[in-house]
């Protein structure tokens, strides 16, 4: 028999997939009618009150669609590639915490990490997995056979390649502040306040370390500004051009998870995580979930208001703009951090 | 728990550095190599050494495979026939050479696994952490470091080099 700590770590795992394959039908519905009030128009209401249930509707509709392959295609390949991507962004929130270590109000001896996994490599592990995320879209651009397909992987493994440099050394100017590589120790770095009043999140010592993890994340997820690997005028729809019914269900829904990954670690890095004022610690994941919700807001409204980069213009600035800031910023925080020791 | 995980990982990675070779098409093959890779990372864990397990995931399968799926893409090689004249492997010079240093391996293997001796990891092994690594590599194994470096370099500003376009040159 288990102990009751083990048995309580993996409700919070259950719990926490549970909640990430909702986020994907929440984000669904957000991303329409937030692209709809952009437009002027009323987006999804017919379905249930104010059309909630549109993406139960949308989920059926996918079920029930054929399931079609080229038959020039890979059929292994062509089978796992969507499956790798939902892997890879569900395990990329693995070691992600929304909340303080608790002991549910007494019912365990001890207290648990409120996130799947505590691991003191924890940043190090996200950025692992998200690299790995690109196979899947490799993957599927080769195997489809087709060469809309085969353009939007080769381009979305360049993208993400190129701007995975910028988003690591975002992370690390993070670390370098905290001393830690686990998030936990991250957010608690970033407990309390200066002068009472300006909380002390690394988004104050480091808004353009922010920035540039903000900017990379976008690419990171394929999502427009930055959206090539599907640039609809180009590539027909990119690497998923051949995918249809649950195949095509399991890379959306692994990019609405990638997106919630990523703005739930810029939360934990640069927005203190679950600190904030007014509520209780066993209430922090209140402002976890309200700072990550603004953050999928704030992607959303990027989408349906900047019109797509041309490819070119999105390589050269990765390189020639994004980078070096990076590592100046990077430098320029090592600075700090020897001198004046945070 | 931790020895059955040993066997469960290094028979995954044994199997799948079998089959890298055993492959006709190449992409399969550099996905063979990523689970390898995978394996080997889940034996550094159990090692406790995570920090190492992290790297080899972001450094070999989260890098530079990518790099190695990219050209077997952008190459487009076709399957592998097994009936294609290759002179250059098939003469009886480069079998004979082949025979030699298989054996030579074979010897080394058979050294080198039989002058293992066992001894149990001790047991209160403080995990190795990034703090650690980051100081040995900047104070001892500074020089080290630093001309790994330098060969880097040199292999980019030699890559860039052969890649280059050749300049223009006159009708003659």
């Amino acid at each position: 028999m288990p102990s009751p700590e083990t048995l309580a770590q993996l409700g919070v795992i259950g719990f926490t997939f549970f909640m990430l394959l909702n986020s994907a039908a929440v984000l669904v519905y957000m991303e329409r009618k937030v692209a709809a009030f952009v437009q002027q128009r009323y987006g999804p209401y017919l379905v249930g009150p104010k059309g909630l249930l549109q993406p139960l509707a949308d989920i059926i509709k996918l079920m029930f669609k054929e399931e079609l392959r080229p038959k020039a295609a890979d059929p292994l390949l062509f089978y796992a590639a969507p499956i790798l991507s939902a892997i890879a962004a569900f395990a990329a929130f693995s070691v992600v915490p929304f909340g303080a270590d608790t002991d549910f109000f007494g019912l365990l001896d001890r207290k648990i990490p409120l996130a799947p996994a505590d691991v003191n490599v924890g940043l190090l592990v996200i950025f692992a997995v998200t690299s790995m995320g690109v196979y899947g879209i490799v993957l599927a651009g080769w195997s489809s056979n087709s060469k809309y397909s085969l353009l939007g992987g080769l381009r979305s493994s360049a993208q993400m390649i190129s701007y995975e440099i910028s988003y690591g050394l975002s992370f690390a100017t993070v670390i370098m502040l905290a001393g830690s590589l686990s998030l936990g120790d991250i957010v608690d770095q970033q407990a309390g306040t200066w002068f009472g009043f300006l909380p002390k999140w690394y988004l104050f010592l480091q808004p353009v370390g922010f920035l540039i993890f903000l900017i990379a994340g976008v690419a990171e997820t394929n999502r427009a500004p930055f959206d090539f690997p599907e640039a609809e005028q180009e590539l027909v729809a990119g690497y998923h051009t051949e995918y249809s019914s649950m195949s095509f269900a399991l890379f959306f829904l692994a990019e609405y998870v990638n997106m919630v990954t990523v703005s739930a670690v810029a939360t934990d890095l640069f927005l203190g995580g679950w600190h904030g004022p007014w509520l209780p610690e066993y209430l922090g994941w209140i402002w976890f979930l309200a700072k990550v919700g603004f953050l999928l807001f704030f992607y959303i409204w990027m989408r349906w208001t900047l019109p797509r980069y041309r490819y070119d213009q999105l390589m050269e600035f990765g390189w020639k703009w994004l980078l070096p800031i990076a590592v100046i910023n990077l430098l320029v925080t090592a600075f700090a951090v020897a001198w004046w020791g945070f | 728990m931790d020895a059955m995980l040993f066997w469960v990982l290094a028979t995954i990675a044994v199997t799948a550095s079998l089959l890298v070779i055993a492959q006709r098409n190449p992409m399969y093959s550099v996905l063979l190599l990523i689970v390898s890779f995978a394996a080997l990372s889940g034996l550094y864990v159990l090692l406790q050494a995570p920090f190492v397990a992290v790297i080899q995931i972001i450094i070999y399968a989260g890098a530079i495979m990518v790099l190695f799926l990219f050209v077997v893409m952008l190459l487009n090689i076709p399957t592998e026939e097994p009936t294609l004249e290759r002179r250059w492997a098939t003469g009886a010079g480069p079998r004979r050479f082949g025979a030699v240093l298989s054996a030579v391996l074979a010897a080394e293997l058979y050294w080198a696994i039989s002058s293992i001796q066992k001894t149990d990891l001790p047991a209160g092994v403080p995990e190795t952490t990034v703090k650690d690594i980051g100081v040995r590599l900047f104070s001892e194994y500074s020089f080290a470091f630093e001309l790994t470096s330098v060969l880097i370099l040199v292999a980019m500003v030699g890559s860039i080099i052969i890649a280059r376009k050749e300049p223009p040159r006159d009708h003659a």
